[in-house]
């Protein structure tokens, strides 16, 4: 919390560009405010405040329908809030979508294109020429780069896979993954969360949503309890019983 | 335009030719819809070589309206099977380059269905030019890059909606007709030669340019809209 603040000041003071782009990376990587999602009658997400410290591995819990996804769609830019404010590193969402990597229960992949296909397409949009990275997040994630199925022809077990290795390609400080482990057999979901474990040792912070909650219990650093579109409660991971 | 932009839309016309090659769902769409207007007409009445120039460019601008429309639908249905365009919309890339792209990929596919069918319509119709065939060119191609403009963005304004197939026409029709009359009339102008297709040709240039100005600045703003 003292952290938060510290940054907060830092943005608030009149700086030059150069010095900006420091700041904005001492910025926390998420910082929500009052925000609440509305459709209709019904609110998704109701006043959720939420600071997420850097190099930190958060999962965001709840019953079906209590506004998990619809937080994540917010935090990665996808839907605008009816009310309150997201900062991404010092940002809005829209301006940090490099700093973002985002796995939804959606594949986000095309079903034409082989797996490393699909991710030269998606470095082109971040402007990555080498193909390195591309074959180290499929390699990383059990696919092999040399695979000229079609993902139309993937199991959805490699589908996820795949996913998941469309998300952090390019690095991105910042990771939000809906439901990771679905469709995703026992071996591989614990080779997923070992992964993601290096992946916050070497800084990145996570927000996940699972039901899954066994998987990440050495792993994991807090749980966000979230009930009908409130944030109820943030414990330890310990702390919660799985 | 910067440079930055012009590079993704060529790297999204790239996907899209590569995801039609291999699906071949927009095309062959088009194709059936286009082939069974020209032979339905064609069957329907036996006009003489005359009547044919008066009403080739309404069947030929029908045919072309409504197959674009069947390929618009699917362009961008292809974008939101897996959720891709969520993908595309968290990654820092603009959405102008997005909507040049699918433009673009929308014209290839319309004007190669054209370079088909043309000949088709020659022969069913036995179509002969009075007037100057280069002003059939121009005509053909600011009528398509009109149609396909207006209609990639009304598609993606729709691409959310229940009924997007029944949507799209509904919003692209009523704004396409302005075009499309001009089209038939220019059409008509140059393969009877009855009169000149300049002014219809001047008309569909300054549509081209009104509509591309404006959906490529509303895009962004449609492409995001919940």
């Amino acid at each position: 919390m003292r952290r938060s603040k510290a940054a907060l000041l830092l943005l608030r003071r009149p700086v030059q560009n150069h010095t900006e782009v420091t700041l904005s990376t001492q910025a926390l990587p998420v910082q929500v405010q009052n925000i609440s999602k509305i459709y209709g009658r019904t609110a998704a997400v109701r006043n959720v405040s939420l600071e997420l410290e850097p190099r930190r591995f958060y999962v965001l819990r709840g019953e079906n329908g209590a506004g998990k996804s619809t937080l994540m769609r917010i935090i990665a830019g996808l839907s605008e809030p009816t009310h309150g404010s997201v900062q991404i590193f010092g940002r809005n969402s829209r301006e940090a979508l490099a700093r973002i990597g985002y796995m939804a229960h959606a594949p986000l992949v095309y079903d034409e294109l082989s797996g490393i296909e699909n991710l030269k397409f998606f470095a082109q949009l971040y402007g990555i020429v080498s193909e390195q990275p591309l074959f180290e997040a499929l390699t990383r994630v059990g696919l092999d780069p040399a695979l000229t199925r079609r993902v139309g022809q993937y199991s959805q077990g490699m589908r996820q896979r795949l996913s998941l290795a469309r998300a952090f390609f390019h690095s991105p400080p910042l990771l939000l993954l809906d439901e990771p482990f679905s469709n995703v057999d026992p071996e591989s979901a614990g080779h997923i969360a070992q992964l993601l474990a290096e992946m916050r040792s070497s800084g990145t912070t996570i927000l996940l949503i699972t039901h899954q909650l066994g998987l990440l219990s050495n792993i994991a650093d807090e749980f966000l309890f979230l009930s009908a579109g409130q944030l109820v409660s943030r414990s330890p991971a310990p702390q919660v019983p799985a | 335009m910067s440079r930055s932009v012009l590079k993704l839309t060529a790297v999204n016309v790239a996907k899209d030719l590569r995801l039609e090659w291999r699906s071949r769902d927009v095309f062959n769409s088009m194709l059936f819809f286009a082939v069974l207007v020209v032979v339905i007409f064609s069957f329907s009445f036996e006009p003489t070589s005359e009547e044919s120039r008066r009403i080739a460019g309404g069947l030929f601008w029908v045919a072309f309206l409504f197959s674009a429309v069947v390929a618009l639908n699917q362009s961008w249905a292809r974008e939101l099977r897996n959720g891709v365009l969520d993908a595309y919309r968290v990654s820092p890339s603009p959405a102008e380059s997005l909507f040049f792209g699918k433009c673009l990929g929308n014209f290839i596919f319309v004007a190669a269905l054209e370079c088909l069918m043309v000949p088709l319509f020659v022969i069913f119709y036995n179509l002969t030019s009075a007037g100057p065939v280069w002003q059939l060119l121009i005509v053909l191609l600011l009528g398509t890059w009109a149609l396909v403009v207006i209609g990639t963005f009304f598609a993606a304004m729709s691409i959310r909606t229940r009924n997007r197939e029944l949507m799209l026409p509904l919003l692209l029709l009523p704004l396409s007709i302005p075009a499309v009359v001009n089209m038939v009339k220019a059409t008509s102008n140059v393969l009877t030669a009855d009169s000149s297709a300049v002014p219809q040709i001047k008309f569909l240039a300054v549509y081209c340019l009104v509509f591309t100005t404006v959906c490529f600045v509303l895009f962004e703003t449609v492409l995001n809209a919940e």
